[in-house]
């Protein structure tokens, strides 16, 4: 993985700094706290609903093991002993104390982290495939590219106050693990007819309070001109991007005013400009960077791996683990672990100091060292040898980490929602807990099939409602919590924004109506067929029927 | 007539206090000074300026409690769920409170 250069390294021990300086001055009075909360944002600190939140920058996923005991400890020691793994591959911990976070950030410093990009109206950290690298249809890691876009955006001067945040997401692969297609700029890598790699370049996709599916505004752009093509997108967008109105601030409200034919035309003119400047990449560049994610020392094996097999026919609760959770390395004799954060009545993303430091041991002796942190809010191992799975599912399992449920309907996205938010308007996570609850049963699970239920507490959308296949949306009604339901969206290459089935429904009846919605798809389902799938095929008229038949 | 309390965070540690007799600042909502009318709620409010200025608190504001006895509850879900901490998580609210809640 990347490791800081002299550059990077006093880059960061000046931001804690800095930021020690500002914290004093705070409590000594010297700045106010409408002086005070921009510089707190900058250094992703948060004032929530029940203290300060603190959210550290995990960039594109991607964690050491040093790294994860790093914030095992500081969950142990500045916090309530546990963090938050986020939608955006951080995480939060949501109990820090303004006086401790410089500690913090000194702390994380130590092993190259900190918690810059997590907030303000910046580019955001850059997100990426979380099984990029391992991945077999994949045609280059995305992380090399997410880490020159890092390079490239943090503390950019043009870009630190746009109109609002800007996110990137970066996927190496044709199958999209990413969610490009909703963010503010997508990169989706393929191959032009010379078979030269390049990426597809999308704009103007989000969610929150407008969902809108991200635009090609060029098809094909060759690697060298990829950061003076997102500096001419960035500049377009900072000159014409609307700073009047909050809801109209991101550049899918640009796009949609001046049409896409006019933003790329923009773009295109401005890129003429600045094309063969000092931002063209040379390849001796692209080269020094993938350096940094080279494979790691892969053992050549044949594929061929009859313990396993003899494991998985004696022991059906592995097997069903291997099932879910279990994904094909591009490596033969190689295998993708997804751990799962997600047990049965459990909080989506939530890990314990001791999680962490268990998971960080695992990584260390099964998977070369290296965690990613998903989207979905799960943890992966990519690099574990098919040999040691047993192994390694038999420590999963006593850690609670190996629920076998990764893409299944218990696997549910939620954000923090009302149980810590302060911009939430319902709780998130207790719904989620009871439809987990609920739907427990494996062998239910395993027969409803892949299914992503995905839960935000308010309309910006954290919880990724408006692209789960049942998607729901805490809102208030009259000061009580009521839950409006969403079915087919979808956030892989297929993006689409889910259409909403009718009035909300209440804290008590929103887990039937999800109910209702998996029962009205087992009965109507053609063979083969996942829940997308049928709800493509039949709309929304079935589900509507049954789950308003009895109002 | 609507009965509010004074809530905040506090600057240091950011943990969410209510105003109480004294001018002091504390985790319980049970021990909150009460205003009834908005006279008195304007008394409050000037008490969190000043603590707001001494840099105690950041971010005060007046929420409708419901008084049931000695019990004070607000009348927002939204304040309930800051005055006893994450519904998800219930072991991290604070002791007093949540003690409270489990026994109603």
């Amino acid at each position: 993985m990347y490791r800081y250069d002299n550059y990077d390294q006093t880059l960061v021990d000046e931001r804690v700094a800095q930021f020690r300086g500002q914290v004093a001055r705070r409590i000594a009075g010297e700045l106010t706290e409408d002086e005070f909360k921009p510089l707190r944002l900058m250094n992703g600190l948060y004032l929530q609903l029940h203290a300060y939140m603190l959210r550290v920058a995990i960039p594109y996923g991607t964690l050491s093991s040093q790294q994860l005991r790093k914030l095992a400890h500081i969950a142990r020691r500045y916090d309530k002993g546990y963090g938050h793994f986020t939608t955006r591959q951080n995480i939060q911990f949501n109990w820090v104390s303004l006086e401790e976070t410089p500690d913090i950030l000194a702390e994380l410093a130590s092993v190259e982290m900190h918690a810059i990009q997590t907030s303000g109206n910046c580019i955001r950290n850059v997100t990426a495939d979380h099984f990029a690298g391992v991945a077999g249809d994949e045609i280059e890691d995305p992380r090399i590219y997410c880490e020159i876009i890092r390079q490239w955006s943090t503390f950019h001067p043009e870009f630190s106050f746009l109109p609002r945040k800007f996110k990137i997401a970066v996927t190496g692969s044709p199958h999209d693990r990413a969610a490009v297609k909703v963010h503010d700029i997508g990169l989706r890598m393929h191959r032009n007819e010379s078979g030269e790699a390049g990426f597809e370049v999308l704009v103007g996709g989000g969610q929150g309070r407008t969902p809108v599916i991200a635009k090609t505004i060029r098809p094909f752009l060759p690697k060298r001109h990829l950061l003076s093509y997102l500096e001419a997108i960035l500049r377009i967008y900072n000159q014409l991007g609307r700073r009047d109105n909050l809801y109209k601030s991101r550049i899918k409200i640009l796009v949609d005013s001046v049409g896409v034919d006019r933003f790329t035309q923009l773009v295109e003119e401005e890129w003429q400009q600045i094309r063969d400047g000092y931002l063209e990449l040379p390849a001796a560049e692209i080269e020094r960077i993938r350096g940094y994610f080279a494979p790691p020392a892969y053992r050549a094996l044949d594929g061929k791996v009859p313990d396993h097999e003899a494991q998985l026919r004696r022991d059906f609760r592995f097997a069903r683990w291997t099932r879910t959770n279990v994904t094909p390395h591009k490596r033969p004799g190689y295998s993708v672990v997804t751990l799962s954060l997600k047990p049965v009545g459990g909080v989506p993303g939530d890990a314990t100091d001791a999680q962490m430091d268990a998971v960080a041991d695992l990584a260390d002796r099964y998977s070369f060292g290296e965690i990613r942190v998903t989207h979905e809010q799960n943890l992966v191992l990519a690099d574990v040898e098919t040999s040691a799975l047993y192994a390694l599912w038999q420590r999963l399992h006593e850690l609670g980490l190996a629920t076998p449920n990764v893409g299944l309907a218990s696997d549910i996205i939620a954000c923090p929602g009302l149980d810590y938010c302060a911009l939430a308007n319902a709780r998130s996570i207790p719904v989620s807990q009871r439809i987990s609850r609920q739907l427990g049963d494996l062998t239910r699970l395993l027969d409803i099939g892949e299914l992503k239920i995905k839960i935000s507490g308010c309309i910006n959308a954290c919880g990724h409602h408006h692209v789960g296949h049942i998607g729901i949306l805490g809102v208030d009604k009259k000061g009580e919590e009521f839950y409006q339901v969403t079915l087919g969206g979808s956030a892989d290459e297929n993006a689409s924004i889910g259409d909403i089935v009718g009035p909300a429904f209440s804290a008590d009846a929103v887990v039937g109506a999800v109910e209702t919605v998996i029962d009205t798809y087992l009965t109507v389902r053609e063979d083969g067929e996942r829940f997308l799938d049928t709800y493509r095929r039949v709309g929304l008229a079935p589900f509507k029927e049954k789950l308003y038949a009895a109002h | 007539m609507a009965l509010q309390v004074v809530t905040a965070n506090r600057l240091r540690d950011g943990r969410v206090v209510f105003l109480a007799d004294g001018e002091h600042w504390v985790e319980a909502i049970g021990r909150s000074q009460v205003a009834e009318g908005e006279t008195a709620a304007a008394a409050l409010n000037a008490i969190a300026d000043r603590a707001v200025a001494a840099r105690k608190v950041v971010g005060p504001y007046l929420i409708e409690v419901i008084r049931n006895g000695d019990r004070l509850t607000p009348k927002r879900y939204r304040e309930v769920i800051r005055a006893l901490g994450p519904s998800s998580h219930p072991e991290l609210g604070r002791p007093e409170t949540v003690t409270a809640a489990a026994q109603e």
